[in-house]
């Protein structure tokens, strides 16, 4: 047993010794953490009530009682440009290269609804993204890939019910049912119009395409994950690791008090609720904020909601690698953060990821950089030893320590935003819009003040070493070659149906009926996603951005 | 610098306005008057703003890689309004392979990840007319 008045002692006498010593470093005060961490730091600990078992509550170990030891993560790389041909060629490489799941990125006027000939679509067409304007982009995109054992992952949010439509269409073309379809539609308004801003109506109608799709999933598609709560994108516009946990928790706060007033149990939908999260720089900062999540979302849908069911009360997140902290100079350092940012989320219990390929600052992933963004992934997983066994930073002082501070820190700012009416009143209020370009700004003046130190850009500068980029391009022949694509397929569909299913989609967005399966019987038609959110628009409006700053 | 003007615009489909919003904040500090357009905006939309504020820069962000299409327009629809001595500077995910082509349309300067602030300070204080 430790005896704690000889810890106490010896840390006395410790850091007396220190404080001499570090007197020396006056640049070395900058530290926020403790020079050691004792079992003092923890010294009320109850393993039993802050940690358990794998796959036990409050899961802070992680969600799967075998973890990494059972299956890996399933490991993906963001990917998408051009035509849905170009697209499907480069997923059937990665999945020939060891990829277990896909994960779409679509072009902007996809992400908002626009057809590739609109005009605000000019210059956009197949730059960050497949262009989709109809289900006939959708067969090509999967084309020859098994959707019965691929799991895809879809980062839409505005339209996400509407191309979940298109894929449960697609299934049902290659005879997969809707209850074999495994995967994630993103699904998260409300942090488009604080971060990502690829929203397309306002957000309360928003809110109701979002319970829409928790309702007809957990009826028709019970392994879809409906959403995908974006903790991601938040960190990246710019908020603090627990900004990040607490701004998400209390969207997902939002949906979740949107579906009960809809009359759904949370039983039922939560467990169709996933998650998105980054991993940043500070590595165990990353890694306690994984674990702080999970204690935490476990701790509010028991506490806070009554859930009953261990699903539904597990925070299962996918990981994407932070994009915001790579840099354009000396790009190849990118792949090195890009292996310890991977090694947070590993130990940090996630169950799917992406990792950024090196040179995103500078262009699109060439197929050489994307593919090293994989077998990071791989090495980390069948070489590095780190998932022989499960959690294996529990118990550290400092990481739990770190991880109770977490948790603390965003339930009070959960509370916070309760007591403002909740995250969409908080959103309408601005008030996490100002505090993230708060914290971006201190950060960005920390790197030019030398606070914060980023090799090749305030430190190490010397470029000399760094050779040619070679990027993939995406020329404006893509936008014509789509444009006369869905021209054609317009020309041949049956215009008779496709007034139709707009026509009912139009009345069931006017009334309270759910809108999917009104979704799944206009697409099938051939309608554009253009037409299809034209429609909605008429019925939801429109929002517009903000230009605070 | 307080008579100089500065407009930051977000031109196309682009919701990422981290690095628009913190070089508004930076150009404010640095004593610029800054107006910020929010996001998605079409070029025509731009060159107006510019024109009814009659600024002295626009400083363009886009990350979505429509930089080739999107910020020579705002240059052509600036100079057809008689708004021929404004600086148009751009930033964002810009291959270094691009610089060039902007610069020959008229972008006076490019700025791509990682460059500090205060280098987009200096450089508008050197070339605004």
């Amino acid at each position: 047993m430790t005896d704690y008045t000889k810890v106490k002692a010896g840390l006395a006498t410790y850091e007396a010794k220190v404080a001499k010593a570090t007197a020396k470093f006056p640049e070395r005060k900058k530290f926020a953490v403790k020079s050691v961490y004792t079992p003092l730091d923890i010294e009320d600990f109850d393993y039993n009530d802050k940690l358990g078992f794998p796959g036990s509550y409050p899961f802070t170990r992680g969600v799967q009682p075998t973890m990494y030891r059972g299956r890996l993560w399933t490991m993906r790389a963001y990917a998408g440009f051009a035509t849905a041909e170009e697209t499907n060629a480069r997923y059937k490489y990665l999945l020939q290269a060891g990829q277990t799941g896909l994960s779409v990125a679509m072009d902007l006027p996809t992400q908002i609804g626009l057809d590739s000939d609109a005009a605000l679509s000019h210059g956009e067409v197949g730059k960050v993204g497949v262009a989709i304007d109809t289900l006939d982009d959708m067969e090509k995109l999967f084309d020859g890939i098994p959707l019965d054992k691929v799991s895809t992952s879809m980062t839409i949010n505005g339209p996400a019910a509407v191309l979940l439509a298109m894929y449960v269409a697609v299934g049902e073309k290659k005879g997969v049912k809707p209850e074999q379809l495994r995967g994630t539609i993103q699904n998260d308004v409300l942090k488009e119009y604080i971060a990502r801003g690829t929203y397309i109506f306002p957000p309360r109608p928003s809110m109701r395409l979002v319970t829409d799709t928790f309702a007809y999933c957990s009826k028709n598609i019970p392994k879809w994950n409906t959403i995908s709560v974006g903790a991601y994108h938040i960190r990246e516009a710019g908020a603090s690791p627990v900004q990040e946990i607490a701004f998400a928790f209390s969207n997902a706060i939002a949906y979740i008090e949107g579906a009960i007033k809809a009359g759904q149990k949370v039983d039922d939908f939560a467990p169709g609720i996933s998650w998105i999260f980054t991993a940043g720089l500070n590595l165990f900062e990353e890694i306690a904020k994984f674990r702080a999540a999970r204690r935490l979302w476990a701790r509010l849908m028991k506490e806070r909601f009554g859930a009953t069911v261990p699903k539904a009360m597990m925070l299962r997140f996918h990981t994407h690698t932070a994009g915001s902290v790579l840099t354009a100079q000396q790009p190849l350092n990118n792949a090195v953060r890009v292996t310890w940012q991977a090694l947070s989320a590993i130990l940090g219990g996630t169950q799917s990821m992406a990792c950024c390929a090196y040179d995103e600052a500078l262009a699109l992933p060439s197929e050489a950089s994307a593919t090293l963004a994989l077998r990071t992934q791989q090495m980390l997983a069948l070489e590095s030893g780190i998932t022989d066994t499960i959690d294996p930073m529990a118990g550290s002082y400092y990481v739990e320590a770190l991880t109770d501070k977490m948790e603390k820190e965003a339930m009070e700012y959960i509370e916070k935003i309760d007591k403002m009416g909740g995250a969409v009143a908080a959103i309408e209020q601005g008030y996490m819009q100002g505090e993230m370009a708060a914290h971006a700004y201190a950060y960005q003046k920390g790197i030019e003040d030398g606070h914060i130190t980023v090799v090749g850009v305030n430190k190490y500068t010397d470029n000399k070493a760094l050779g040619k980029q070679e990027n993939v391009v995406v020329d404006m022949t893509v936008a014509e070659r789509q444009i006369k694509h869905t021209n054609e397929i317009k020309a041949k569909r049956d215009q008779k149906a496709v007034a139709k299913a707009l026509a009912d989609l139009k009345k069931a967005c006017e009334g309270t009926e759910n809108t999917m399966p009104y979704l799944i019987a206009a697409v099938k038609t051939y309608a554009t996603l253009g037409e299809i959110c034209g429609v909605m628009k008429e019925v939801f409006g429109e929002y517009k951005s903000s230009s605070a700053f | 610098m307080a008579n100089v003007k500065v407009l930051v615009a977000k031109p196309g489909l682009d919701g990422h306005d981290r690095g628009a919003k913190v070089v508004a904040r930076a150009l404010r500090d640095a004593g610029f008057e800054v107006i910020y357009t929010g996001i998605r905006l079409t070029p025509e939309q731009i060159a107006e703003a510019a024109l009814q504020d009659d600024v002295n820069v626009v400083a363009l962000s886009l990350l979505s890689g429509a930089h080739n299409t999107l910020f020579p327009k705002v240059v052509e629809l600036l100079k057809a309004k008689g708004m021929k001595n404004v600086l148009v500077i751009g930033g964002g995910v810009i291959p270094e392979a691009d610089i060039p082509g902007l610069k020959a349309a008229g972008i006076k300067e490019v700025f791509t990840p990682g460059t500090p602030t205060t280098k987009v300070v200096e450089f508008i204080k050197a070339n605004v007319k």
